[in-house]
């Protein structure tokens, strides 16, 4: 009996000392492996009477599953502290920069065009496109402005040699010969005809002799245009209205209406939008000045019936604005020039992520 | 246009405040730009009397003077104006006033040991005018103590409005008074011009060089003569009126024809009779003809042009400006009147060719009243003779008054219908009859325009003219109908490409720049345009002369200007339109974009790497499948312009279109762009994938997915070095369509062990069992089927 106890004592203490997993295997090959001191009883077992083999098999058992048990608690200890060393080991410098990467950005201009087809779509409207290089019947003629009118000098316009057949060529001085464009399309005078409402908005580039400190030879523009039987003015002031509180995040954002004149609006308005200075600041809400954003109007009749439609029967509104304008002050961009210069100081600073949701 | 309150009031009987005429005139169209009160300068400075002027103790030029400043008590004043003397009458400034001429605040100080508290202004210290030879000398009647704005007839506001180029009748007061009476601030008064007596036959005549018609180039000219006039400065208060709107008066003739341009919106022309040969004569000018006009330039004429001659030259531009020999001067006893009419479009076309700009040509380009002509002389009869003295002569005239009779009908609802606003119809009548039509009917309407409004042109202009007299803050504001519940999407799909493309590279990390549509025409060339009707015929300058065959180049310029100031490796692009001719269907939106220098920086965690061909090929793709173009049937070849580098570029081509060129730039261009270290350059032409189909549905195909593991086979082939990639992984995926899923090259080598000539291209191909495990026979017969595949398409072999 000293002899199992001796062994049981020994077992443990070889399993308690071992340091690492090896040492651990080495000690349960020891105790358990075919030629262990445990396995030894197990032989022995063999040769005993029935009663003596009972009583004596179901304490080796027992002294089997003590080791199995400690070897298994050893085991556990050794393998935690084994990664815990391993974590230790793999230990890095957090405050390390990432790998490099590049943050693009959006230019102001495409963002606020977004944002123009989101709060105008959402107004049924939808978009439309057309040269920049224009005949001067689309630019001026269609639109009430005949050959000879101040306003094709108002507007100062670049030419491009003429056609072949002597028509002129401009690069279009406004949005504005795309409502020709679109309502000279026999689609939409066949949507007109049968009661529909055209909606369009034209976002695009245009162009005017002038380069100062505020005009650029090249600037944004968008035209808005609606065409129904029904749509006067009351609606072309709902239209900007909902616009513009939607589109500066205002609510309650108050707009004037001031007669103007426009060769191609009859009766024309220029809008204002309420604003106040602070500190050189300005700041667009209801306030004590006002800030002249936009040139509108009911589409002339004449400019009707140069596309193909009859004004006794259609009527609708039109207006154009400054899309670079708007950005400017709705983002608090100081400087037109600086929008076309492709400073990547400017870029990063006043540009959009590409991720970022247009509202 | 500029005028002042009391003159406005000269022609409007109003209690009107300042506030409301700005108001009221801002919202008739008339818009107020400005409003300025030359006595807002003049705040404290009064009337001072000079009490006793002494010769200053130490210095011969100075005057110690007593001044009484209407407070009760004398201050002393030293006074250098030579001017300066007991009984006068000056404007005094107190000690802490702004001296605006001198830019100066007064200070109480010792002038050589004499105290003095204040001073004596001359015009220039007041910015009133030039004169600085002393001090400002008011008449005896002028109040002591009295503010001195009042003093000087300067207490008066200045209103400036922007007058739209329709409204011809806004540039004189008194149509800018009509507007307001009409709108409700006042009645207008009239203005007397009924006819004055002449005295005697002209001995100048008017007559035409051709039939005067209503459409001619001058259809009517008006004239007189005078005899026995005195010229000289006009009166103070014809001074004072046209030096508040910044002209400078010049002699009693001159001004009174500047005070009816200004104040009627009538211009007139006064010769110096003495100095005409015989009668005047209104033709068009002849080729060559010249003249040295007012402004002291010599213009040299041609047919298009209106003048006025007599039997030895031409004496004036019609309309325009007069001429230098016969004007008036202090001495012209003699004159002769002009009023004419003219063509607007003929004034606007000769005055821009010309290049002369005057108040003549300003408001006769816009359109002046043609029967002024008649008025308009009697108007500047009479100021004339006030003002001149002596006698007119019966009027004379040539020509015939043009059409400006029309009438349009006004129909009962159209205010409404095209504005919204309900107008009673009485002030439908009264709006349009205080703007001075004659109005018939209670609606319908039928208004006969005056002859002063030739801008309006029909029913919609009546509707203007009561909508903007009864109010557009009137208008209603009324929310557009949705024309269905939930709206549309705003672009089509091929529109949507610009975003879509924007989003794309902008999440590559490239900087979105906007960028001129011109460049100059060196470049344009260089880029493959520079064709003659893209070059604008008046570019600001030779920067901005042709329309971009290429957005590259402005894209290149942009990276240089960034280099330039430190900021290193910009990656640039651009959305927008090139022009391959000047047609509507020569523009096409194109992606463009570069990357400069170094993909990879220096950084800690692995090597830096240069830009190449194969940045901008990724950036390409992506752009394209952003689109939705079907970059899987696409291939990528050698060929691209030659902006490109020739051996590093190439075209994604779907079939035999191009959809998109990339590679580095060609060093020649780089170099001339003063950029180290390569570019990497893509054009996508957004327009070039076809557009999806317009499906009935957008249900996509079914996914069918295989419950077995892919298989993953290397092979290394050793090909001509001249052998594309491309073929070898097209060779491969094509040679068992029913089994392979996919093949990618994932080594090239070329250099030792290879031999010369030679690169070896390794592939990895995915085979894609579906309906059971493949076994190995089965995966040595695809592999073997591969290899033949490769080799036959590029006569490759298989490294061992």
């Amino acid at each position: 009996m000293s002899d199992l106890s001796t062994i049981r004592s020994e077992a443990l203490e070889a399993v308690s000392a071992a340091a690492d997993l090896t040492a651990l295997e080495a000690a349960r090959v020891a105790v358990l492996g075919k030629k262990g001191s445990v396995t030894g009883l197990m032989k022995t077992l063999g040769a005993m009477a029935p009663e003596q083999r009972k009583e004596f098999g179901a304490k080796v058992n027992e002294l089997k599953g003590e080791v199995e048990a400690a070897l298994e608690a050893r085991k556990s200890t050794l393998g935690a502290s084994a990664l815990e060393a391993r974590l230790a080991a793999e230990k890095i410098d957090v405050s390390l920069p990432t790998r490099p990467a590049r943050e693009g950005t959006l230019h102001p201009i495409g963002q606020v065009m977004d944002e123009l087809g989101v709060i105008f779509g959402e107004m049924g409207f939808t978009w439309a496109d057309g040269p920049d290089i224009e005949d001067d019947w689309h630019n001026f003629t269609a639109l009430n402005i005949p050959p000879d009118h101040p306003a094709r000098q108002m507007q100062d316009t670049f030419y491009l040699p003429p056609r072949a057949d002597g028509t002129p060529v401009v690069l279009r001085t406004h949005t504005s010969p795309v409502q020709a464009r679109t309502m000279l399309s026999k689609d939409v005078q066949k949507m007109l005809a049968a009661g529909g409402s055209l909606r369009i908005i034209v976002p695009g580039r245009t162009f005017r002799i002038d380069s100062d400190a505020t005009h650029t030879p090249m600037f944004h523009q968008v035209e808005g245009l609606v065409i129904d039987r029904t749509t006067h003015m009351g609606h072309l002031k709902g239209c900007l209205v909902d616009f513009c509180r939607a589109f500066f995040e205002v609510d309650d954002l108050p707009l004037r209406f001031r007669p103007s004149y426009f060769p191609f609006t009859e009766p024309s308005a220029e809008v204002d939008i309420g604003c106040s200075w602070k500190d050189g600041e300005l700041k667009i809400g209801a306030g004590d000045s006002w800030l002249e954003i936009l040139g509108s109007g009911m589409v002339h009749p004449n400019v009707i019936r140069n596309c193909g439609l009859d004004p006794a029967v259609y009527q609708g509104f039109a207006f154009g604005m400054g899309i670079d304008r708007i950005a400017m002050l709705k983002y608090g961009i100081p400087d037109l020039r600086s929008f076309f210069d492709a400073d990547l100081r400017w870029l990063r600073h006043y540009g959009f992520s590409a991720l970022e949701a247009v509202r | 246009m500029k005028f002042t309150l009391s003159w406005l009031k000269e022609h409007l009987d109003t209690k009107a405040t300042l506030a409301e005429v700005r108001d009221t005139l801002t919202m008739l169209g008339l818009e107020v730009e400005g409003i300025t009160n030359p006595a807002e300068a003049l705040k404290g400075f009064v009337v001072g009397y000079v009490v006793e002027a002494i010769q200053h103790p130490n210095a011969d030029r100075l005057r110690v003077c007593k001044v009484d400043t209407g407070t009760g008590t004398i201050v002393q004043v030293v006074c250098g104006a030579p001017n300066a003397r007991a009984g006068m009458k000056g404007i005094f400034a107190p000690p802490g006033s702004y001296i605006p001429g001198t830019d100066l605040h007064l200070k109480v100080g010792k002038i050589r040991g004499e105290e003095s508290n204040g001073m004596l202004c001359s015009s220039r210290e007041l910015q009133l005018g030039d004169d600085h030879s002393g001090i400002i000398d008011l008449a005896p009647e002028a109040v002591i103590g009295q503010p001195a704005a009042e003093a000087l007839g300067l207490d008066d506001a200045v209103i400036e409005i922007k007058v739209t180029p329709n409204r011809g009748d806004c540039l004189g007061v008194h149509g800018i008074a009509r507007d307001l009476a009409a709108a409700g601030l006042g009645t207008l008064k009239l203005v007397k011009a009924d006819a004055v007596e002449g005295g005697y036959a002209s001995p100048i005549k008017w007559t035409h060089g051709y039939e005067a018609k209503p459409d001619s180039p001058c259809p009517i000219v008006v004239g007189r003569h005078f005899r026995g006039i005195k010229n000289g400065p006009s009166p103070d208060w014809l001074q004072r009126r046209l030096k508040a709107i910044g002209l400078r008066p010049i002699s009693a003739l001159v001004d009174i024809t500047n005070l009816v341009t200004f104040d009627l919106n009538r211009p007139l022309h006064v010769f110096d009779a003495g100095k005409l040969a015989g009668d005047l004569v209104m033709r068009q000018a002849r080729e060559g003809e010249q003249i040295l006009a007012l402004d002291g330039k010599t213009y040299t004429l041609d047919p298009t042009i209106s003048v006025i001659a007599d039997s030895k030259g031409v004496h004036g531009v019609g309309g325009i400006m007069g001429g230098e020999d016969t004007g008036v001067r202090d001495d012209t006893t003699e004159v002769f009147l002009e009023a004419a009419y003219f063509q607007p479009i003929g004034i606007a076309a000769s005055g821009r060719k010309l290049g002369i700009l005057s108040d003549a040509r300003y408001r006769n380009e816009r359109g002046i009243d043609p029967e002024s002509c008649l008025w308009g002389a009697e108007v500047a009869t009479r100021l004339i003779l006030e003002l001149c003295g002596g006698e007119a002569s019966e009027i004379t005239r040539s020509g015939v008054m043009p059409n400006w009779q029309r009438s349009f009908t006004l129909r009962p609802d159209r205010v409404k219908t095209l504005t919204g606003i309900d107008v009673p119809g009485a002030d439908t009548a009264s709006i349009l009859g205080k703007l001075g039509f004659k109005v018939d009917g209670q609606g319908p309407w039928t208004a006969a325009v005056p002859s002063w409004r030739p801008d309006i042109v029909g029913e919609a202009d009546l509707v203007e003219e009561v909508t903007r007299v009864w109010g557009f803050d009137k208008i209603p504001t009324t929310s557009l109908p949705r024309l269905s519940a939930t709206s549309k999407p705003v672009r089509d799909p091929i529109q949507r490409r610009v975003p879509q493309a924007r989003r794309a590279l902008g999440a590559r990390g490239m900087n979105e720049a906007v960028t001129w549509s011109f460049l100059p025409y060196k470049k344009a060339e260089r880029f493959g345009g520079g064709q003659p009707d893209l070059r604008l015929l008046n570019s600001i300058d030779a920067t901005l002369d042709t329309m971009r065959p290429s957005i590259l180049p402005n894209l290149i310029e942009a990276a240089t200007r960034n280099e330039a100031r430190g900021l290193s490796d910009p990656a640039l692009f651009e959305v927008g339109p090139q022009y391959k001719d000047a047609s509507p269907t020569g523009q096409r939106t194109v992606a463009a974009g570069l990357r400069h220098n170094m993909a990879v920086p220096r950084n800690w965690a692995g090597p830096a790497r240069t830009v190449d061909a194969f940045d901008a090929k990724a950036d390409a793709l992506a752009v394209l499948a952003s689109i939705g173009a079907p970059v899987e049937n696409m291939s990528a070849q050698a060929g691209a312009p030659d902006w490109y580098h020739p051996g590093r570029s190439g075209a994604i081509k779907l079939g035999d279109r191009v959809m998109a060129h990339f590679g580095e730039l060609h060093p020649e261009i780089t170099a001339a762009a003063d950029l180290k270290g390569p570019v990497a350059a893509f054009e996508v032409f957004l327009d070039a994938p076809p557009p999806p189909k317009a499906k009935a549905t957008k249900a996509r195909p079914k996914l069918v997915l295989s419950a077995f593991q892919p298989v993953e086979r290397d092979f290394a082939f050793l090909v001509d070095a001249a052998i594309e990639a491309e073929k070898i992984a097209r060779a491969a995926r094509n040679a068992d369509k029913a089994l392979i899923a996919g093949a990618r090259v994932f080594d090239l080598y070329a250099g030792k062990g290879v031999p010369e000539g030679k690169k070896s291209i390794a592939i990895a191909v995915t085979l894609q069992p579906v309906e059971r495990t493949l076994t190995d026979a089965e995966i040595e017969a695809v592999s073997t089927k591969i290899v033949a595949a490769v080799v036959k398409a590029t006569g490759a072999v298989l490294r061992g």
